[in-house]
């Protein structure tokens, strides 16, 4: 059988043989994740299965990123549910304060996750590691607390949907702003239970951190997974990033899709995706002037280096907008010791930025950067969804970095054309 | 099981946020997230909401975060089962995980209005619109999900799995 990425992703970890999409397949998983909110529930979840011990200590991954630093008592309570927890079962990779980043920053750039993994997380971004060619899934806190204990989990395998951008690509265009194109045509549900298998010169081409960005927003079109075959650009990332050889992964010629979607891209400018959905996308440039409050730079989408080289190349020399906070926040200690080391720091103090700590924190509208009654953000994260930054009066536009900082300066939703 | 209660409606793509706001996340405990039960579309949504009330959503409900929050703040909230057009799968895979059975029933759903009393039975999919009149087959939950279902949830179903095993 001609195999989709997805069919030979989890053929890989199940031993039945899979035939078709839509069969359910048991799995047996490579990294099982949880964070500061989703933790805890599975915890209470495990204990009351009554399972004594995790599967494999070195393959559960504890990240305190939500509320963190712990932004009240509650918060704080549950992190140390997850702490005893992590010392108990003698969980190796249990990352909290200083050495905690936004978990789906973090993996990869530890080398916790490989190309061919199984990965389920209590997170639905989980979805990013696809951009390294694993199969990575958001689950719920129990479906995580059974694949702790067992060390397998149930799927479905899903239909697949290839997406192919082609054309050339405006030196002013991001990741961010091809999964959003894609989010905008088929809709936030267009692959619903489905996977996303991204192809086409212009992704064979795009450096790894974009890819984690798009595989990321799969779950934004209601896919399962966003995958990425695992090419020369792969193998030389993770090569750099814990040492990793691993070996090529690609879709067979001749796989059976449900549909192919191509987005030319010739000629296509930045996009935001405008409130309260993230399907609302439209090009920054036939926006009317929409003056904003804040702007958030970091998460799991785009809080990498190349994000906040991104954001510096726009910031170094201007101010931001006196009527804007721009608060920026890189995702992990290595990427914000790479903003202090390559004076990336300096252009956003000088700037006028706020730098914050390694968290999700606004993201979620958890806290460092909530939105008032009738305040408005552009933010280079996930969601756009009604009160997700805090009011329900509030607005948020997602774009990328460029888009973010670009914004910051003018003090409306703008791109880097602008300035 | 039989569940009667009296219909609410809420649209399209009702993300996890709206159902239970991030900010409530500080807690697992049902009746708290019960209480803030869709605080993200309207605060006072729960004040409207009894005990046995049954939700009827449109497209892709439950999309979003992972949060299991959600359908526990749903059960937390009192109601026993959501009927919907379409669910998201991650919100799929928790609301059986927590005991709370969903029917997905596409364009059907424009039959149920606000404040109209139906009847669930959730072991023959049949569901009755007293106040309409009106009776719809839905298809039977997946065998795979009745299982879980049947022991309570997924906490249950792992414990005699690993019982079994001892």
């Amino acid at each position: 059988m001609q195999m989709t990425l997805a069919q030979k992703l989890l053929q890989r970890h199940t031993n039945d043989a899979i035939t078709q999409d839509g069969q359910i397949v048991s799995c047996s998983v490579s990294v099982v994740l949880a964070n500061d909110i989703t933790g805890p529930l599975a915890i209470r979840s495990f204990l009351g299965m009554g399972a004594k011990k995790v599967f494999d200590k070195d393959r559960i991954i504890l990240v305190m990123d939500h509320f963190t630093p712990q932004k009240d008592i509650d918060s704080a309570n549950q992190v140390c549910i997850s702490r005893t927890f992590a010392k108990e079962q003698g969980i190796t990779h249990y990352y909290e304060g200083g050495a905690c980043g936004v978990e789906h920053a973090l993996l990869p750039e530890q080398g916790l996750v490989q190309p061919g993994d199984l990965v389920v997380g209590a997170d639905s971004h989980t979805c990013t590691y696809g951009g390294l060619g694993a199969f990575a899934t958001g689950m719920g806190s129990t479906d995580i607390a059974a694949a702790m204990a067992l060390g397998e989990t149930w799927l479905k395998v899903p239909a697949s949907i290839r997406v192919e951008y082609t054309g050339r690509m405006d030196p002013m265009l991001r990741a961010k702003d091809l999964i959003l194109l894609l989010i905008g045509k088929i809709g936030v549900d267009g692959a619903l239970y489905k996977a996303l298998e991204f192809g086409g010169d212009v992704v064979d081409s795009l450096p790894l951190e974009g890819r984690l960005t798009m595989a990321n927003m799969a779950i934004e079109a209601g896919a399962k997974a966003g995958l990425f075959a695992c090419d020369a650009i792969t193998q030389e990332y993770c090569a750099a990033h814990g040492g990793l050889i691993v070996e090529a992964i690609g879709p067979d010629a001749g796989a059976s899709y449900e549909k192919t979607v191509t987005i030319d891209i010739t000629g296509q400018k930045p996009v935001v995706s405008c409130p309260h959905i993230p399907g609302n996308v439209k090009a920054v440039a036939d926006l009317p002037t929409i003056p904003i409050n804040q702007v958030v730079i970091g998460s799991c989408t785009n809080g990498r280096i190349s994000d906040m080289r991104d954001a510096a190349s726009i910031l170094r020399g201007r101010k931001v907008d006196p009527h804007v906070r721009c608060i920026v926040l890189p995702a992990t200690p290595t990427v914000w010791k790479e903003c202090l080391y390559e004076g990336l720091m300096e252009v956003f103090m000088e700037a006028g930025c706020i730098v914050g700590p390694c968290t999700c924190g606004p993201c979620l509208g958890g806290h460092m950067g909530i939105l008032a009654d009738g305040e408005r953000a552009v933010s280079t994260s996930n969601r756009n969804f009604k009160g997700r930054m805090g009011s329900l009066q509030s607005e948020v536009y997602l774009g990328s970095p460029l888009v973010a900082a670009a914004s910051a300066v003018c003090g409306r939703v703008a791109g880097p054309e602008d300035l | 099981m039989l569940y009667t209660g009296s219909v609410h409606t809420v649209g399209e793509h009702i993300d996890t946020d709206a159902i239970i706001p991030a900010r409530f996340l500080v807690t697992s405990d049902p009746k708290i997230l019960g209480s803030h039960c869709m605080a993200g579309l309207a605060e006072d949504w729960i004040a409207r909401v009894h005990e046995g009330d049954i939700l009827v959503a449109g497209r892709n409900f439950g999309c979003g975060s992972s949060r299991e929050h959600a359908p526990i703040a749903l059960l937390g909230a009192g109601i026993p089962l959501v009927i919907g057009h379409s669910f998201a799968r991650i919100f799929y895979r928790n609301a059986f995980n927590m005991g709370l059975p969903l029917f997905e029933i596409g364009d059907q759903v424009q039959a149920f209005h606000e404040g109209d009393v139906i009847s669930v039975d959730t072991d023959t999919g049949i569901i009755t619109n007293q106040t309409r009149s009106a009776t719809i087959q839905c298809p039977p939950i997946p065998a795979s999900m009745a299982k879980i279902l049947a022991a309570q949830g997924l906490v249950g179903y792992v414990k005699k799995r690993l019982a079994s095993q001892a």
